[in-house]
């Protein structure tokens, strides 16, 4: 049995369809990419794995539990599966180690030095503890960003969904980012991106998935999606990525 | 070779600039003298002759600045004339700036000179109406000291009006079905709160409670009656404030509280609220001193504020200098509140564009 897995799912803002039925199956410990058009629905369905969108048809389990639907926890599910943001969402009001230690004191019960001490121990990791009593707004776009990935570690989540974590970014602050979840992924955590990062998809990536207009086209390793999709659409996607530079 | 495009018209301006102050010493001489053939005691007489020395001189200065406009302007010709265009441009930008010198000062002084002289006109009527030096002294003490029921209401009413503002307007954006029925009463209670003159609700409550008979409340004193309905109008407006807050934090905000875990409540208390609670706290501010001044209407209900104290020593004098110390403390204790919320504006202005 899969760790998470999506049947039918269905999502619509109003009349418009943006989901139309997909399936999909992540594994514990693999890395699935979401790659796509803009619009295509990959925002959407990370968003919707976390239950920040209702959704309108369709199942999702994480854990072999039915998690959509009426009556679900849906802040003991959150807590299991963490995200992070394109704009990084960090809270201004408060500092970097604040940001990071308020989920686990405040959701977790722990005590407020030991989140600390251990926001501080997280923080080193990503080379930034010498930041911890700053502000975001003090913060460079990629420390941000590294700290958002932080915070959602924080909680000790069972699965990450990194919701095109590069697209705010200025270009050479990329690789710092993609360094954490490259390290994230060696470490075997569950992990589902949505990414215009190609090369980066193609190596970190255990399985690819193409959306096209709210269905899924095409999912395989990366191997076979970048070398050699089998539908024309793919295809275009990726010519149209390959002269833009970008693979 | 280069055309250069010729120097900015600077004569005509300087002309009219001249005509506008030789206009404006006329006129100070011609109202300062008829106004003083009016004046029959001996102090306002020397009082009217100083204003009118100053204004003469402020006229001179108008004058001056004009002068300097005209020199310039002559100098912008000669330069022209001889090729010096670049010269010839600076030359007309600097009697240009002299010309509207010459007309924001005059603007200026006109409407100050008027000003005294309305109060002297009518051989001092004005002044003595509402600034009598000797009656002012006499009431100061008292009204001053009524005053500090005003503020006495102002601060007990603003602490009800935080908290209950607030509760108002979390109640106002209660999410879902459930929070229907809350969304329905606030949106009632702050249209008809807001609808209704504050000094109506004063004299609904002040009047009208003492006569329900009612267990404590219909005994209260009138300072709480006050109070009651200050806060009662002045919730319904500092909700919205609140309300205004909250909806200017980015949705994203919620959507990563949410992400790790947090509920609807806790997002709120944790992240929305504080950083809500930062931003309306300049208008919030402007809000609390209309609050202030409309203190003075407790005097309908019979309270003894500095207004109602005032207007005591009015009716028995028959003057109304008074009143004035009422108005003068409330611009006293006001004006360093306005100054305060400006300044934090602009803190608020410049850390959000930094």
């Amino acid at each position: 049995m899969a760790f998470i897995e999506v049947e039918g799912l269905q999502k619509n803002y109003g009349p418009h369809e943006v989901l139309k039925g997909v399936d999909l199956q992540v594994d514990r410990h693999q890395v699935v990419t979401l790659i796509g058009a803009s619009g295509s629905g990959k925002s959407t369905l990370l968003r919707c794995l976390n239950a920040l969108e209702t959704i309108d048809g369709g199942t999702i389990r994480v854990n072999d539990d039915v998690v959509s639907g009426p009556g679900v926890d849906l802040n003991r599910l959150r807590r299991k599966v963490g995200m992070v943001f394109q704009s990084f969402n960090l809270f201004p009001h408060m500092t970097v180690e604040e940001n990071i230690a308020v989920g686990p004191v405040k959701l977790l019960g722990e005590p407020r030095d030991a989140a600390l001490q251990r926001a501080r121990e997280l923080l080193k990791r990503v080379n930034l503890d010498h930041r911890a009593s700053y502000y975001p707004d003090q913060l460079s776009g990629g420390q941000q960003q590294r700290v958002a990935i932080v915070r959602a570690i924080a909680m000790r989540p069972e699965a990450l969904l990194l919701d095109e974590i590069t697209s705010a970014l200025d270009p050479e602050l990329v690789a710092e980012v993609l360094n954490i979840v490259r390290d994230l992924a060696r470490d075997g955590m569950t992990m589902i991106l949505a990414t215009h990062e190609m090369q980066f998809a193609r190596e970190v990536s255990d399985l690819v998935v193409f959306l096209e207009r709210g269905r899924l086209l095409e999912a395989g390793p990366p191997e076979q999606i970048f070398g050699n999709p089998k539908e024309e659409r793919t295809r275009e996607f990726l010519r149209q990525i390959i002269e833009a530079g970008r693979l | 070779m280069t055309t250069l495009s010729p120097a900015p018209r600077s004569m005509e301006p300087a002309v009219a600039a001249l005509a506008t102050a030789v206009l404006l010493l006329f006129f100070i001489g011609t109202l300062g003298g008829t106004v003083r053939s009016g004046i029959t005691s001996a102090e306002l007489n020397t009082f009217s002759l100083w204003v009118i020395v100053l204004a003469l001189a402020a006229g001179a200065l108008a004058l001056l600045s004009a002068l300097s406009a005209f020199l310039l302007a002559l100098r912008a010709r000669k330069e022209t004339a001889g090729g010096n265009v670049l010269a010839a441009r600076a030359s007309a930008a600097q009697s240009r700036q002299n010309t509207f010198v010459t007309w924001g000062f005059s603007v200026a002084v006109v409407l100050a000179f008027a000003f005294t002289q309305l109060l002297l006109m009518n051989d001092g009527n004005i002044q003595r109406t509402f600034l009598q030096w000797d009656l002012m002294r006499a009431s100061a003490f008292d009204v001053a000291r009524a005053f500090l029921v005003n503020i006495k209401l102002a601060v007990i009413s603003q602490v009800i009006v935080l908290a209950f503002g607030l509760v108002l307007a979390v109640a106002r954006m209660a999410p879902g079905r459930a929070g229907a029925p809350l969304r329905f009463m606030a949106v009632a209670y702050i249209d008809l709160m807001r609808a209704v003159p504050a000094v109506i609700v004063l004299y609904l409550i002040g009047f009208g409670l003492p006569l329900t008979n009612l267990p404590v409340i219909s005994r209260l004193s009138p300072d709480w009656f006050a109070i009651l309905a200050l806060s009662l109008t002045y919730s319904a407006y500092v909700a919205e404030i609140y309300r205004s807050g909250i909806a200017s934090i980015h949705p994203s905000q919620w959507s990563a509280a949410r992400s790790l875990g947090f509920s609807y409540v806790q997002t709120l208390r944790y992240f929305i609220l504080p950083q809500a609670i930062r931003i309306v706290i300049p208008p919030l501010l402007s809000t609390f001193i209309a609050l202030q001044k409309d203190t003075s209407l407790v005097n309908v209900i019979g309270t003894l504020d500095a207004f109602n104290q005032a207007k005591f020593y009015a009716s028995s004098s028959f003057n109304l200098s008074s009143v004035t110390v009422v108005a003068i403390l409330f611009v006293v204790i006001t004006i360093p509140q306005t100054r305060y919320v400006d300044w934090m504006l602009a803190r608020v202005a410049k850390r959000t564009r930094g």
